[in-house]
C-alpha cells in the first residue's frame, strides 16, 4: 500500500534518515522500532508530507506522494496520530473532531463518521463541550485518535499512542489499535512497548540512527536475538 | 468641570474606542494566528482612508457604504500579500518581519503621500457637524454610526471565528500549528485568510474614520502604534479583549485630553500600556500567567 | 596599544587585520578626497553605525528588540544642549549627567520588563511607548523649547572648537568617526566577555542560560545600560552637529526605525553588521533624493522614501541574515572575531 525507496531526511546539516526502504502492506499492521532519535517521527512526518525529502521517493497506492504538501497527502487518506498527541487545546472536543474532518475526502460524510467516533469512544461524546485541554492524557488520545478517523483515513500512522499511559490504558490503547485492523484500517504503528506491539504487528522494521537495520515478521523480529537484546533487556 | 460634560466625553471616548477595537482586532487576528506583528497596520488604515475619500469625492459614495467594498477589496489585497510575500517570512525571526513590515509601511505612507501630498483631505457629508442630545449630553451623529459599524462588522468577526467550520479551522491554527499540519489543514490558505480578513478589518475601520478625520499620511504611525497598544492591553489573541481594550484607551484618551491639553492623549493610552505591561503582562483578557 | 584592542587585534588572521586597518586607515584620510557633501554624508554614516553598534548589543548579542533606542539619542541631545545653553556647561563635562540620565531611563524601562520576563514585541512596545512619551513630554515642557525646538547658538569662529563642539565639519567627521570605532570596539570587547558570553547565552537559550545560573536580570540590564550610554553620548554629539532639536524629530518613531534597519540589514549580531548596514544605507537615502530629483527635475516628497521602502524589503527578502555574513564569506574575511 505505502513503499518507500532510499529515503534521506536532513535536518539542516544533520541527516535524521539515512536511505530508508520500507513497505508497508494494506490491511495489517506494520511496526517501526527504535530508539530515541532514531528518526521514527521524522519518517512519520516525512510521509505525511510535514518534512521534505532530501532524495528517495515515497509511493502510496501506486502513486509518488513525494513532495505533495501535507494537506494534500492528508486528503489521499494518509491520516496520522501524532507523537504527544496535539490535540487543539482550546477548542472543544466536538470541534476538535470537526478538524479532523475538514479534508474533502471527509466533508459529506461528516456526520456519520462523527456518530462513529462517539460510539467507539463513549467518552468523548460524554465531554462533547469540554475544552480539549482540560482532558486527561487517555482521553486526549481517543481524541487524537477519534480526529483522525474523522479523516476517514486507510492508512493511519500511530506515533508512541501509549507515551504517558497507565499499563492497564496502555493494553486498551493496543486494542483499540488491533481492532481498527481487523476492520480493514492499514496501521504503522510506532511503540514504546516493543514487546506489545510486535506480537500485533504483522511487520516490523528496526530503525537505527536513522537506518534499516532489520527487518521480518512481527514474531522473527521479536525473536531476534539483538532485538531481544536492546529493546527488551533480554 | 461639569459632571454633564464629562459623561458626554466618556460616551464620546466609547464611541471611538470601538472604531479604536476594529482596527485593533483586525491586527490582533493577524498577530495572533500568522504571528507576524503588521507594522502597516496604521498605514493601511490610512490607505482606507484615502480611497474612502476618493469614493466619496468622485462618486459622492458615502464613507460608512464605502466601508465594505474598501474591507472586500483589502480582503482580497490582504490574503495575495500573505501569499506571494508575507508567507515565505513566517518562520523567519521576529525582527527579519519587523523590517519587511517597515519597507512595507514606508511604501505605503509615501504613496499616499506622494499622490495625496501631505495636507489634509477632507470629505466633507451633509451630516458631519449633526450631533444629538440624549438627556444632558451631546453626542456626534458620524461617530455613533462608526461606532455601530464597527460593533457590527467586529461581531459578523467573532460570529466566523465561533460559528464555521474555517473560522474553528483558523483558530485551530492559532492553538496548535502542529496539529493543524497534522490533521491535514491547509495552513497557508488559512494563513492568508486571516491576514486578508485582519486587513478587511483595518480597511472597513479606517473608511469609517474618514468622517471623523481628514486623512493625512502622518496619521498612519500613530496608528499603528494604538492599534499595537489595544491589542497588547486587551490581551493577545482576545477579539473580545481587544474590543474593550479600544474602549477603555478610548475612554483613558477622551478623558485625559479633557483635563490635559489635547496633544497629550496619547499619554494617556500609553500609560494604560505601562500599566498593563507591569501588573498583568497577557493582557486584560489574555490567558496564563 | 590598549591591551583590549591588542588582543582583538590578535585575534583576527593576517588577512582579517589588513583589511580592518585598510579600511580604518581610509576613513581616517577620508577628508583629503572628499567633498562637503560627501563628507556630511560620511558623518552620518558614522553615526548609525555608532548607535547601530549599541543597539546591536541589545539586540544582536543579548536578544531584546528595542524599537525606542531614540529616547537615548534624544535625551542625551536635550540634556547637554540644555546644559550648555542654559549654564553654559560644555558638551563634554555635560555628557556625563547626559548619559546618566539615559541610562537612569534604561534603568526603569529594564526594572519594568526584565523583572516579568518581558520580551519580544511586548518589551519593543513598552520601550516604543517610553519614547512617545518622552516625545509627549518635550513638546509641551516649555522650558525645553517645546514644539518649537531647541536651539543651540552658533559660536563666533575664533571661539570655537573641540571643547565646546562647535567646529565644523571636519571636526565632526573625525569626532564621529571615533564614535564609531569606540563603539565598536566596546561591542568587540563585551562580546568577548564574561557579559558578552552570558548575552549569548540569554539570546540562545534562555532556559539553559537560568540552568547555568547565570543572573539574566542583571545580564539584561548591563545589556540596555550599555547600549543607552552609547546612544546618549551619540545623541549629544548629534545635537551639537545639527545644533537644533525638536521633540517631533528627536523621538520619532521613525528614528528608532533608522537607527536598527542598519545593523539588521548588515547583519544581526555581528560586529560588522551595524557598520555595513550604515554604509549601504544612508548613502542609499542620499542617492534616492538624489536621483529622484534627477528624474523628475524636482523634490518629490515620498518618492525617494517609497523607493526606500521597497529595496528594504527586496534586500530582507534576498538576505536572510543580512549582508555581511555572505558577503565576508565571499571576500575570503570569514568570521572569527571580526564576525
Ligand atoms: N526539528 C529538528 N531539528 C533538528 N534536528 C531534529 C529535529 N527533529 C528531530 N531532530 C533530530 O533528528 C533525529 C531523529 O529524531 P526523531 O524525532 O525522528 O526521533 P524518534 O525516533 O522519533 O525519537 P523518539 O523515540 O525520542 O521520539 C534526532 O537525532 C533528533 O535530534
Ligand atoms: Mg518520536
Amino acid at each position: 500500500m505505502l513503499s518507500i525507496r532510499n529515503l534521506s531526511v536532513f535536518y539542516g546539516d544533520a541527516q535524521a534518515l539515512d536511505n530508508v526502504s520500507l513497505d508497508v502492506p494494506a490491511g495489517s499492521i506494520t511496526a517501526i522500532v527504535g530508539a530515541n532519535g532514531a528518526g521514527k517521527t521524522t519518517l512519520i512526518r516525512t510521509i505525511a508530507g510535514m518534512l521534505s525529502a532530501a532524495s528517495g521517493e515515497i509511493s502510496y497506492k501506486e502513486r509518488i506522494i513525494t513532495g505533495l504538501p501535507g494537506h494534500q497527502v492528508c486528503d489521499l487518506g494518509i491520516g496520522q496520530v501524532a507523537e504527544g498527541r496535539q490535540v487543539f487545546p482550546t477548542l472543544t472536543v466536538e470541534e476538535n473532531l470537526a478538524m479532523g474532518a475538514m479534508l474533502p475526502r471527509a466533508r459529506a460524510s461528516r456526520k456519520r463518521n462523527l456518530e462513529r467516533v462517539y460510539t467507539m469512544f463513549p467518552r468523548l461524546s460524554e465531554r462533547r463541550r469540554q475544552n480539549a485541554g482540560t482532558m486527561s492524557g487517555g482521553e486526549q488520545q481517543m481524541l487524537a485518535i477519534g480526529r483522525c478517523l474523522m479523516g476517514e483515513p486507510e492508512l493511519i500512522m500511530f506515533d508512541e499512542p501509549s507515551l504517558g499511559l497507565s499499563p492497564a490504558l496502555v493494553s486498551d490503547m493496543l486494542a483499540t489499535i488491533g481492532s481498527l485492523s481487523q476492520s480493514g484500517l492499514t496501521c504503522i504503528l510506532v511503540e514504546q512497548n516493543v514487546a506489545q506491539s510486535l506480537k500485533l504487528s504483522a511487520y516490523a522494521y528496526v530503525l537505527e540512527n536513522g537506518r534499516i537495520v532489520l527487518s521480518g515478521s512481527g514474531a522473527a523480529v521479536l525473536g531476534d536475538d539483538r532485538v531481544r537484546q536492546a529493546y527488551l533487556g533480554l | 468641570m461639569s459632571l454633564t460634560l464629562s459623561a458626554s466625553v466618556i460616551v464620546q471616548g466609547v464611541l471611538t474606542g470601538l472604531v479604536y477595537g476594529l482596527m485593533a482586532l483586525g491586527l490582533s487576528v493577524i498577530f495572533g494566528i500568522v504571528r507576524v506583528v503588521n507594522f502597516a497596520h496604521g498605514e493601511f488604515a490610512v490607505l482606507a482612508m484615502y480611497i474612502a475619500y476618493l469614493l466619496f469625492f468622485w462618486l459622492k459614495l458615502d464613507p460608512f457604504l464605502a466601508a465594505l467594498p474598501i474591507a472586500a477589496l483589502f480582503f482580497g489585497v490582504g490574503y495575495l500579500l500573505q501569499r506571494a510575500l508575507i508567507n515565505s517570512f513566517v518562520a523567519r525571526a521576529e525582527h527579519d518581519q519587523f523590517i519587511l513590515m517597515v519597507g512595507l509601511a514606508i511604501v505605503l505612507v509615501n504613496g499616499c503621500l506622494m499622490i495625496f501630498g501631505p495636507e489634509a483631505r477632507h470629505a466633507e457629508l451633509s451630516y458631519s457637524l449633526d450631533s444629538w442630545l440624549a438627556g444632558p449630553l451631546i453626542i456626534d451623529a458620524v461617530r455613533v454610526y462608526a461606532a455601530i459599524g464597527s460593533l457590527v462588522v467586529a461581531l459578523m468577526l467573532l460570529a466566523f471565528f465561533r460559528l464555521t467550520d474555517t473560522g474553528t479551522a483558523i483558530r485551530a491554527c492559532a492553538d496548535n500549528r502542529l496539529a493543524a499540519a497534522i490533521v491535514g489543514l491547509d495552513t497557508r490558505r488559512l494563513y492568508a485568510l486571516t491576514f486578508g480578513l485582519g486587513l478587511a478589518c483595518v480597511g472597513a475601520a479606517g473608511a469609517m474614520q474618514t468622517a471623523i478625520i481628514d486623512p493625512n499620511p502622518s496619521l498612519a504611525p500613530g496608528m499603528t502604534l494604538l492599534a499595537f497598544t489595544v491589542v497588547i492591553v486587551g490581551g493577545l489573541g482576545s477579539l473580545i479583549g481587544a474590543l474593550f481594550a479600544g474602549i477603555l484607551i478610548g475612554v483613558a484618551e477622551a478623558l485625559s485630553s479633557l483635563v490635559m491639553a489635547p496633544s497629550m492623549k496619547s499619554l494617556a493610552s500609553f500609560a494604560v500600556l505601562v500599566l498593563v505591561l507591569v501588573l498583568r503582562p497577557q493582557g486584560l483578557f489574555g490567558k496564563g500567567g | 596599544m590598549h591591551p583590549t584592542l591588542h588582543r582583538l587585534l590578535g585575534q583576527l588572521d593576517r588577512r582579517q587585520r589588513l583589511a580592518f586597518l585598510g579600511l580604518v586607515g581610509a576613513l581616517i584620510l577620508g577628508p583629503a578626497f572628499l567633498d562637503r557633501y560627501l563628507m556630511s554624508i560620511m558623518i552620518l554614516v558614522f553615526w548609525y553605525a555608532a548607535v547601530g553598534q549599541a543597539w546591536n548589543i541589545m539586540m544582536g548579542f543579548c536578544g531584546q528588540l528595542s524599537l525606542g533606542h531614540c529616547l537615548y539619542s534624544g535625551i542625551g541631545g536635550y540634556v547637554a544642549a540644555l546644559l550648555w545653553v542654559n549654564y553654559g556647561i560644555p558638551p563634554w563635562l555635560a555628557a556625563v549627567p547626559a548619559m546618566g540620565i539615559a541610562c537612569a531611563c534604561g534603568i526603569v524601562i529594564g526594572w519594568l520588563a526584565f523583572r516579568y520576563d518581558i520580551g519580544g514585541v511586548y518589551f519593543a512596545l513598552l520601550t516604543i511607548a517610553f519614547a512617545e512619551m518622552a516625545r509627549i513630554a518635550f513638546d509641551n515642557w516649555a522650558g525645553g523649547g517645546g514644539a518649537a525646538g531647541l536651539f543651540i547658538p552658533l559660536i563666533p569662529a575664533a571661539d570655537a572648537g573641540l571643547w565646546t563642539l562647535s567646529g565644523g565639519p571636519l571636526q565632526f567627521y573625525y569626532l564621529m568617526l571615533g564614535l564609531a570605532i569606540t563603539s565598536f570596539v566596546a561591542a568587540a570587547a563585551l562580546r568577548a566577555s564574561r557579559l558578552g558570553h552570558e548575552w549569548l547565552a540569554i539570546r540562545e537559550e534562555p532556559e539553559a542560560a537560568r540552568a547555568l545560573g547565570i543572573d539574566i536580570y542583571r545580564a539584561k540590564l548591563a545589556a540596555i545600560i550599555v547600549s543607552a550610554a552609547i546612544t546618549s553620548l551619540a545623541g549629544v554629539f548629534y545635537a551639537f552637529y545639527q545644533r537644533n532639536l525638536f521633540p517631533s524629530d528627536a523621538f520619532d518613531v521613525s528614528r528608532s526605525i533608522i537607527m536598527i534597519m542598519g545593523p539588521i540589514v548588515g547583519g544581526l549580531g555581528t560586529l560588522m553588521g551595524p557598520v555595513i548596514g550604515a554604509l549601504i544605507l544612508t548613502p542609499l537615502g542620499q542617492i534616492l533624493i538624489a536621483l529622484t530629483e534627477r528624474l523628475v527635475g524636482h523634490a518629490v516628497p515620498g518618492a525617494s522614501l517609497l523607493a526606500y521602502g521597497a529595496l528594504l524589503m527586496v534586500i530582507i527578502s534576498t538576505n536572510a541574515n543580512g549582508v555581511w555574513p555572505g558577503l565576508s564569506r565571499r571576500l575570503g574575511l570569514a568570521p572569527r572575531a571580526l564576525r
